[in-house]
């Protein structure tokens, strides 16, 4: 089973960890993440950009949008919902199971304080391809 | 990171919202200030042991009205102090008040305590002092530091400076939309100062000053956050964090100003830029332009190519003439005639500015770009004025050793 292990915590209060800061929760993650990868356990991860640069579309209640006459999907500026915690990045983990997902998800907890992860079995999986850099 | 640093971390973003609504419930700065201090002692003696409350602004905004109020109600009735479990039982009363403060009341609220600081009465040096200390949180040692003046100093600018905004009436009633916009674009205006206040320092100044970029950085967010669909607001943030991307190429080791096209490009943030980027691809879908994200689209240019010599000035030069439209101003002319210059030679920039001498002759970046292009175009002498002119404005030494670096390359030309 394909699990994807949805990472959530207060943004405003992780984007005011200092570079030192920021580097150190990195480095504890980055090896919790080699040692998956020796396992190959781990598929892709992501870290994401702060719900500022969020952009969410929204399909009309009614319909989807996809037969004529359908109302056009309304494109919102910021993130999907509001809550205190952000969507910070995924992790995607290769599993036995629940038990082990969740192992693996204490051992990250461990690793970066505060918030929490979402746990989730994964329907579709695209390891994708990319492998360059950013802007 | 230890819990005390993350409580402090939690208390820091906190605190806009919490003192924002502090204010509006006690209608004073220094009682919400100290009702909020109240809370954080609080937090800082029950979180390590109970951990943090779901909700943490909720909790401080709570605690430290109840703590105001027994203060009060103390003087009052010279009765004896609560208990520490009176303070601590706000567990249900504490849900109920969250869920009335929603955000939109924390937008107004955050909104209000950010624009008492941008008070027109305030002279700029007075507005970004006051909104370090009550919205970011800095101490006055802190900004102290930053501004190279004493504590003391800096303490009795900050008093004098609320009790010009405690005689002024702080606008409490819920704004309209046009005054809301009003109210934002003053706040954006000084959170630009503060960048600006951290950004254009060289020297030794440089280091102790860099901490405003970051506040000014997190003040642009925490509005956007607010204003999620206000493209002026990505804009600003946008550029903020572009300009930002290359502060760590821009001086030398002595402190000194690194020319954009003499930088080492290796060295600027790429994670900025991306977002910087991004940020203003956001901006833009809306099609209302405005000053902001037209400068994040010029800093944008200068962030993405590769090297100087692979800089668009062709689009640079269209955007300036964008931005003389939207803010007319001989800076932004002047400004256009480096891209000018890059484009179509310095005869052409040179006439586009000259018209500019009458306002700008007090301005020493008028004279060292005036300067730049008559040698360029081989008028040594009058370079060699217009350089002298420059130096004789500028208003610190690095300015001025800049200058006298061109002169020196003037004198070994001739």
């Amino acid at each position: 089973m394909l699990y994807a292990l949805l990472c959530y915590n207060d943004e405003q209060a992780v984007g005011s960890w200092s570079k030192e800061e920021d580097a150190a929760v990195m480095d504890k993650l980055a090896a919790v993440n080699d040692r998956l990868a020796r396992e190959k356990k781990l598929g892709p991860v992501a870290r994401l950009m702060q719900t500022t640069a969020a952009t969410t579309l929204r399909k009309s209640g009614k319909n989807r949008g996809l037969e004529a006459g359908d109302e056009a999907p309304l494109v919102l500026d910021g993130p999907f919902a509001e809550t205190k915690e952000q969507l910070l990045g995924f992790f995607v983990v290769d599993c036995a199971n629940l038990e082990e997902a969740l192992a693996i998800t204490r051992e990250l907890g461990v690793a970066n304080p505060g918030g929490a992860y979402e746990i989730r079995p994964i329907a579709l999986y695209l390891p994708g391809s990319l492998t360059k850099e950013p802007a | 990171m230890t819990d005390m640093a993350w409580i402090d971390l939690a208390l820091r973003s906190a605190r806009p919202r919490a003192v924002g609504a502090l204010l509006r419930y006690f209608g004073d700065l220094d009682a919400a200030e100290e009702a909020f201090q109240e809370a954080c002692l609080a937090a800082l003696s029950k979180w390590p042991e109970n951990g943090p409350p779901r909700d943490v602004a909720a909790w401080l905004i709570f605690v430290g009205r109840n703590a105001a109020l027994d203060v009060v109600r103390r003087r009052a009735k010279d009765r004896p102090l609560p208990s520490e479990d009176a303070l601590s039982d706000t567990d249900d009363a504490e849900g109920a008040l969250a869920a009335q403060l929603d955000d939109a009341h924390y937008r107004d609220d955050i909104l209000r305590l950010l624009f008492v600081c941008c008070h027109p009465e305030l002279p700029s040096t007075q507005q970004i002092a006051l909104a370090l200390r009550i919205v970011c949180g800095m101490t006055v040692k802190e900004i102290a530091r930053a501004f190279l003046v004493g504590e003391t100093a800096m303490e009795q600018r900050i008093t004098r400076a609320k009790a010009r905004i405690a005689a002024a009436a702080i606008p409490f009633e819920t704004p309209a939309p046009e005054e809301r916009a009003a109210r934002l674009r003053t706040v954006a205006a000084m959170i630009y100062l503060v960048f600006n206040e951290g950004y254009s320092a060289t020297g030794g100044e440089a280091q102790r000053r860099a901490p405003l970029c970051g506040e000014a950085i997190r003040l642009g967010r925490l509005l956007l956050r607010l204003f999620a669909d206000e493209p002026e607001m990505m804009g600003l943030l946008a550029l903020l964090l572009l300009q930002h991307a290359r502060a760590a190429a821009r001086l030398d080791a002595d402190g000194a100003i690194v020319l954009l096209e003499d930088q080492d490009r290796a060295l600027w943030d790429r994670q900025a830029i991306a977002e910087g980027v991004a940020l203003l691809d956001k901006a833009m879908r809306h099609r209302r332009p405005g000053p902001y994200q037209v400068q994040a689209a010029i800093a944008a240019l200068h962030d993405r190519a590769a090297t100087a010599a692979a800089t668009d000035w062709a689009e640079i030069d269209t955007l300036y003439a964008t931005l003389e439209r939207l803010t007319p101003s001989p800076v932004v002319t002047l400004n256009r005639a480096v891209a000018v210059a890059k484009l179509r030679g310095p005869a052409e920039a040179l006439a586009l500015i000259e018209p500019l001498a009458p306002k700008l002759s007090g301005y020493f970046h008028f004279f060292g770009v005036r300067g730049a292009l008559l040698a360029q175009l081989g008028r040594s002498d009058e370079a060699r004025a217009a350089f002298d002119r420059a130096i004789a404005l500028a208003n610190t030494a690095v300015e001025a050793a800049h200058i006298r670096m061109h002169l020196d390359r003037l004198g070994r030309g001739a």
